[in-house]
């Protein structure tokens, strides 16, 4: 097992070797956020900005506008928060090609408390225009649509948590831009997750499926541009729908299917998420067990609205 | 050039009834020395990768910039009288763009750091272009410029030029009564910054002190302090916080275009 941030960091060296304009840069947790490597086999293109979050961003806006492609990578409560003005005005709003990593995302960074779980990113940072917001659940995951960013033209954020994440895919998937996956049928309920909460969907729709209740379960990687069209055939198609995010569900993909439907089909809609509060220090299983990111919870969700 | 710049943004100011005007008159002899003498840059390819490039940290004296960049040859005169406007190609701010325009601005402190990504870049590439950005000294009151002045130091980006715009007002009052900056040369020279201080409306001494920083990527990056007066050559202007931004009546256009040497006629 491996964790998406590793993984990422593991991407960035293969994209170095392919795209001298690419450099990467750190604000002196290279070491937490998997971007170390790329510094062991590029040290020259690696710039480690200090404990500096806001100059990082402005530093990768500069190097944007001459021609580099610079990504970065912090802990999400710093790259979508505390740089988060840096991040719309120097990097979105002129249009800049800076890649921004935000790890350690949601109640999954565990142990180090409220402070280090950004469980308000996803609301942020998709109302800025110009940015594009993906959610990788897996580390094939994460390797495609870091290429993708890397194809892409102007800023991407990339959400990343802490811990290992179990691969779903198969090596040669793809994750268009826009786009959902479908990995697992039925018309009794949708669960629309995204991120470690995939696995978690996957595991409540066995349970289901024992009982003879059939879950859809969507993995929404893409929630910028966000596949409207997947999420409107689940509305349509199947009798209710359930979000699972680690992340609040005040703007984020709960929030985001809520938009997408509202008005337009008359649907069942559960969101479960981080319910307005702060988490807290714990290990992750003690946290997703307390804040109900248990299969088991999550299949109690999906049986109430049968 | 220095005048026609001063003239251009009152014009473009009294005409738009919006703007800026104080900081950018403080600003005009600066600006001027480096669009008309310094910069390495071509009107024919605003987006040559070798030029020298321009920052204004202190975004909102963007009139006498735009000024600049039309005298140059970058952009029409005639755009200059829809700066402002909702259908005008000149925004309150300068954008990347514009023609000659090297980065979208606006927003206090944080385009040193820009500057800084800009010479690192350079430095990278082994270009020997310089990144000349103005800062205003109340800006200095935002803690992102301290960033930014540590990392350029610790980089050793000896093509990053910091000029500062010392006028000593802010918006609401004078900056030692907002928020006291203290000997702001000692501060850049603790921060690892080569410093020099001159009068800001002295061409001479800007151009030869623009002449005399040397061309090595690998070392100290520059700040000059340039000492200015806010709303300099406009007589009611000078020195007042009351000038940061603001539109002049009828009769203060006519007395600043007299205290300019400038026509009253907009074209």
């Amino acid at each position: 097992m491996k964790s998406n941030r590793v993984e990422y960091g593991d991407t960035l060296v293969e994209l170095a070797a392919e795209r001298p304009e690419l450099v990467v840069l750190d604000a002196d947790v290279a070491k937490s956020t998997g971007t170390i490597q790329f510094k062991a086999a590029y040290p020259d293109r690696f710039v480690n900005v200090g404990i500096a979050e806001q100059n990082m961003i402005g530093m990768a806006a500069g190097l944007a506008t001459c021609g580099k492609l610079p990504f970065l990578a912090t802990f999400g409560v710093f790259s979508s928060m505390r740089a988060v003005e840096q991040l719309r005005n120097a990097v979105c709003y002129p249009n800049l090609n800076v890649k921004v990593a935000g790890t350690h995302s949601g109640l999954e960074t565990g142990e180090d408390g409220a402070t280090h779980q950004s469980v308000e990113d996803i609301s942020i940072i998709r109302s800025i225009p110009n940015i594009r917001l993906f959610v990788p659940a897996s580390p094939i995951a994460t390797h495609y649509l870091t290429r993708l960013a890397a194809e892409i033209e102007g800023p991407v954020y990339l959400r990343f948590g802490k811990a290992d994440a179990v691969e779903l895919y198969d090596a040669d998937e793809k994750f268009p831009l826009g786009g959902s996956k479908q990995l697992a049928e039925g018309t009794d309920a949708t669960i629309l997750a995204i991120g470690n909460m995939v696995e978690v969907a996957l595991d409540a729709a066995k349970l289901l499926a024992e009982e003879g209740i059939k879950v859809r379960v969507l993995d929404m990687y893409s929630l910028k541009p966000f596949d409207e069209q997947a999420v409107m055939k689940a509305a349509k198609e199947t009798k209710a729908l359930v979000t699972l995010e680690d992340h609040s569900i005040i703007g984020g993909l709960g929030g985001l299917v809520s938009e997408t439907i509202a008005g337009k089909v008359c649907v069942p809609l559960v969101k479960l998420g981080v319910k307005d509060v702060f988490g807290r220090s714990g290990t992750k299983s003690e946290l997703f067990e307390l804040f109900g990111f248990t299969p088991k919870a999550v299949a109690e969700a999906v049986r109430s609205l049968q | 050039m220095a005048a026609r710049l001063r003239q251009d943004t009152i014009k473009m100011i009294y005409n738009s009834k919006s703007g800026h005007p104080g900081g950018s008159l403080s600003a005009a002899d600066i600006i001027s020395a480096l669009y008309f003498y310094k910069m390495n840059i071509k009107t024919e390819d605003p987006k040559w990768a070798d030029r020298d490039r321009f920052v204004l940290s202190k975004g909102h004296a963007a009139p006498v910039v735009f000024a600049a960049l039309v005298n140059k040859g970058f952009i029409p005169r005639e755009e200059l009288w829809s700066f402002r406007h909702g259908n005008g190609s000149l925004q309150g701010t300068v954008n990347i763009k514009n023609p000659g325009g090297d980065m979208t601005v606006g927003s206090l402190g944080q385009y040193l750091s820009v500057s800084a990504g800009m010479a690192l870049a350079g430095k990278m590439d082994k270009k020997d272009y310089k990144v000349y950005v103005m800062l205003g000294d109340g800006e200095l009151q935002e803690g992102q410029v301290w960033e930014a002045a540590m990392a350029a130091a610790h980089m050793r980006l000896g093509n990053l030029v910091g000029i500062l715009d010392n006028n000593r007002v802010q918006m609401c009052g004078l900056t030692d009564e907002v928020l006291s900056i203290g000997d702001i040369a000692a501060k850049f020279r603790a921060f690892g910054w080569n410093v020099v201080q001159i009068d800001g409306h002295d061409m001479q001494q800007i151009v030869d002190t623009l002449d005399a920083i040397p061309n090595q990527p690998d070392a100290q990056p520059t700040m000059i302090i340039a000492d200015t007066i806010k709303g300099k050559g406009v007589s009611y202007m000078e020195g007042t916080p009351a000038w940061h931004g603001g539109v002049p009546t009828k009769e203060q256009y006519e007395q600043a275009m007299r205290e300019l040497g400038g026509e009253y006629e907009i074209k």
